[in-house]
């Protein structure tokens, strides 16, 4: 049972207000729910991810927040182009960031260099070549709905982590998933 | 560039950080008269939270006073130039979209513009009246950005949220219209891609005294403020002289008293038929820039109901043009007037289907250019509005 | 401004400049050597062109053709100001004491193409990282990160 409905069957019983968890799925519920976000915008999905933020689809309510400071937020979004010159610096940012982080890659140019694939000196084929991306969302730009999906996403992934090293649960995902940094690898 | 090279960004002016503001460089300088002064260097890094997007500026500052501003560009130089060199005329479109992302629709239109003069083709007048309502409406959706993060960088929050009710309705037109929410491919050479649905022009009419009414709140709320005023007054002056001279052009120009603007006077299009006003400043600050920016969503509003009145059915693409479009050898440049300015785009050809050269003149960029000599002598705190002010998208300055 | 017009503007001020001009389907473009571009371009500012819109080249083989695309908000006209710059000695003169503006566009030329400008205040790279070797635009630049589209038209 979800810890939310956990929650809310202690406060209607008569039994004391005690619940019974495990310190994984308390983990897992506050990590999820409270990602704080790194925008790494470069650029066109920059302005779909400033307008996921906004009034219309607000971010907000899921709990992911835009922070400017690599120090105080859970997940890097890189939403655009990165190319040769901006590398080193979205690597930097990265390094100092605390743990537990993760990465989400917004947009076909951050997935894999998406339009300029082909012929461009300077693009770098996707962030996975120097971050490793826990959640690709494909996209030219992809709509902020598809941003908030990534965030659930996300949360079932973190959902498999364990507080106690060494420890992994294993969770059926719905999609088969890319081997990370590996180029045409399999799923294993 | 090897291994090493990846580690660390290195700069004329020492080793610096990219995000945290590290004092790496203390140098003691000595004034004339004899007194040393204290130097910092301080590196606003490529990843900022002003949401311009990637520019690093390396700011030598004197206590707080800014002494030296140089911004170093390059971070989004994805080789468009070079890409579109091995791709055909009508691929070449949705890269133009990637360059100003923030107004894809108008730069489609020059490179449309520039096809068109080098091969000859006439557009149908429908299609012209179709390509200046959607320039215009985007000219709204970009200024609407632009004042925004102006009121965003000088700590407005509530601003930028409430600039984005017009864009976001502008979006949604745009998405009723060609699909795509940001990079829409839509103006191509001889024509547009789509009719307008049904309804779309009576959806329009019906917005646009709402439009206005949000816009003059956001003007009570912004501008009204006095702590607007005082932040954006007197920052960023730039003298008519200096515009005309470093190739400025736009709000960025017409905010220092430059009338010149290319609807009005280098006029192209169907823009000789309608009514319109040019706003022009007369102290070339940051304040004069933004209310530019702010009048011209009034007029372009008035051109989009001027324009749904005259148009007329009829088709919207040229007849005949192939798919392969190969051009007489030779060249041709061609230019519209931005949200940020002249875009143009000169083409070269040499008779095949490929272009043998492309080159965007960015407005963006050669704004971008008087970043060192307008922010000398403010605080670092002005720089993000100056940077602002000058309104670049780095994809359109970078390629 | 019609062209023929601005051809007639021309011809009365600047007599010497007149067998260099030519309307190429309807542009003006004035045709000058290398070692003439800064003469040239003074003329053209004092009959009226105040504004330098773009500096840009072209690869053509054995030269590079530079153009410079010139606007006068008081005629209301545009003209190209073009030159060859033989390939194997890529140096030109600075047009950055006629207009400031043409500072950042020669330091992209510069980047792109290795054409060195004489008289420039900061010639360095601009758009690619300090330590690029090669010159992207230029028809033979070889680079094994490339990924060529495969041709299929």
């Amino acid at each position: 049972m979800a810890l939310v409905d956990k929650l809310g069957a202690a406060l209607d019983s008569s039994g004391g207000g005690i619940i019974l968890t495990t310190v994984d799925s308390l983990a897992d519920w506050a990590r999820g729910k409270s990602l704080w976000s790194m925008p790494m915008g470069t650029a066109c999905c920059a302005m779909e991810l400033i307008a996921g933020s906004f009034s219309k689809f607000d971010f907000d309510r899921h709990g992911t927040f835009p922070r400017p400071d690599p120090r105080h937020v859970d997940v890097m979004i890189v939403a655009g182009t990165i190319t040769r010159k901006m590398a080193p610096a979205v690597k930097r940012i990265y390094e100092q960031m605390a743990e537990p982080k993760w990465v989400i890659a917004m947009g076909n140019c951050a997935v894999s260099g998406g339009i300029f694939y082909y012929d461009s000196y300077s693009v770098i084929r996707g962030v996975d070549e120097i971050l490793p991306v826990d959640v690709y969302i494909a996209g030219c730009p992809p709509r902020p709905e598809s941003m908030q999906d990534a965030v659930f996403q996300l949360r079932e992934k973190i959902a498999t982590e364990s507080i106690a090293p060494g420890k992994k649960r294993e969770v059926e995902f719905s999609l088969p998933m890319p081997g990370a940094g590996v180029r045409g690898g399999d799923a294993e | 560039m090897n291994a090493s090279s990846i580690d660390r960004i290195t700069s004329d002016a020492g080793e610096v950080d990219a995000v945290t503001l590290k004092i790496t460089e203390r140098t003691k300088k000595i004034a004339t008269d004899g007194t040393p002064v204290d130097e910092l260097v301080v590196n606003v890094g490529p990843s900022h939270p002003s949401t311009h997007g990637v520019c690093r500026v390396i700011t030598h500052v004197d206590g707080e006073i800014v002494t030296k501003a140089e911004p170093v560009i390059g971070y989004l130089h994805r080789g468009v130039e070079k890409i579109a060199e091995n791709r055909t005329y009508l691929q070449v479109v949705p890269l133009t979209d990637r360059l100003d992302y923030v107004g894809s629709m108008y730069t489609n239109w020059a490179y449309s513009r520039s096809v068109e003069r080098l091969a000859g083709i006439r557009v149908p007048e429908r299609a012209e009246y179709l390509r200046v309502i959607t320039c215009e409406m985007q000219r709204m959706a970009s200024h609407m950005m632009s004042l925004g993060s102006t009121s965003g960088d000088s700590g407005a929050t509530t601003a930028f949220i409430y600039s984005f009710d017009i864009r976001e309705r502008v979006i949604e037109f745009f998405e009723d219209l060609c699909g795509s929410r940001l990079t829409y491919n839509y103006v191509r050479p001889g024509g547009v891609s789509m009719e307008v649905p049904d309804g779309w022009f009576d959806d329009i009419l019906a917005w646009l005294p709402i439009a206005r009414q949000s816009l003059s709140e956001l003007d009570r709320l912004f501008f009204g403020n006095h702590i607007a005023r005082g932040r954006l007054k007197g920052i960023g002056v730039l003298s008519a002289e200096d515009a005309v001279s470093w190739g400025a052009s736009g709000p960025v120009a017409r905010g220092s008293g430059v009338n010149w603007d290319l609807r009005k006077h280098d006029t192209y299009s169907v823009y000789p038929r309608f009514d319109f006003d040019v706003p022009i400043g007369s102290n070339g600050d940051a304040y004069d820039r933004a209310r530019c920016r702010l009048f011209e969503v009034y007029e372009s509003m008035r051109i989009i109901e001027q324009a749904i009145e005259q148009i007329e059915p009829g088709p919207i693409k040229a007849d005949g043009i192939p798919r392969l479009i190969a051009p007489r050898p030779g060249d041709a440049y061609d230019h519209i007037e931005s949200a940020r300015g002249s875009l143009g785009v000169y083409l070269v050809s040499d008779g095949s289907p490929r272009p043998y050269r492309m080159k965007v003149r960015s407005p963006a960029f050669c704004n971008l250019a008087l970043l060192p000599m307008l922010a000398e002598g403010h605080t670092l705190s002005d720089l993000v509005i100056v940077l602002g002010s000058l309104d670049p998208v780095f994809g359109e300055v970078d390629r | 401004m019609k062209i023929n017009e601005l051809r007639e503007h021309l011809c009365a001020q600047y007599p010497d400049l007149c067998p260099l001009f030519s309307i190429e389907f309807g542009d003006g473009v004035l045709l000058v050597e290398c070692g003439q571009l800064l003469g040239a371009a003074s003329d053209l500012r004092d009959l009226g062109f105040d504004r330098l819109g773009m500096v840009t080249a072209v690869d053509r083989g054995e030269t590079f053709e530079m153009v410079y695309r010139l606007t006068s908000r008081s005629m209301s006209a545009g003209i190209f100001l073009k030159c060859e710059v033989p390939r194997d000695n890529p140096v030109i003169q600075s047009l950055t004491s006629l207009w400031p503006a043409a500072n950042w566009h020669e330091r992209e030329v510069y980047d792109m193409f290795g054409i060195e400008f004489e008289g420039h205040p900061d010639m360095r790279r601009i758009l690619l990282p300090p330590e690029w070797e090669g010159y992207p635009l230029r028809k033979d630049y070889e680079d094994e990160r490339i990924i060529h589209r495969p041709d299929y038209i």
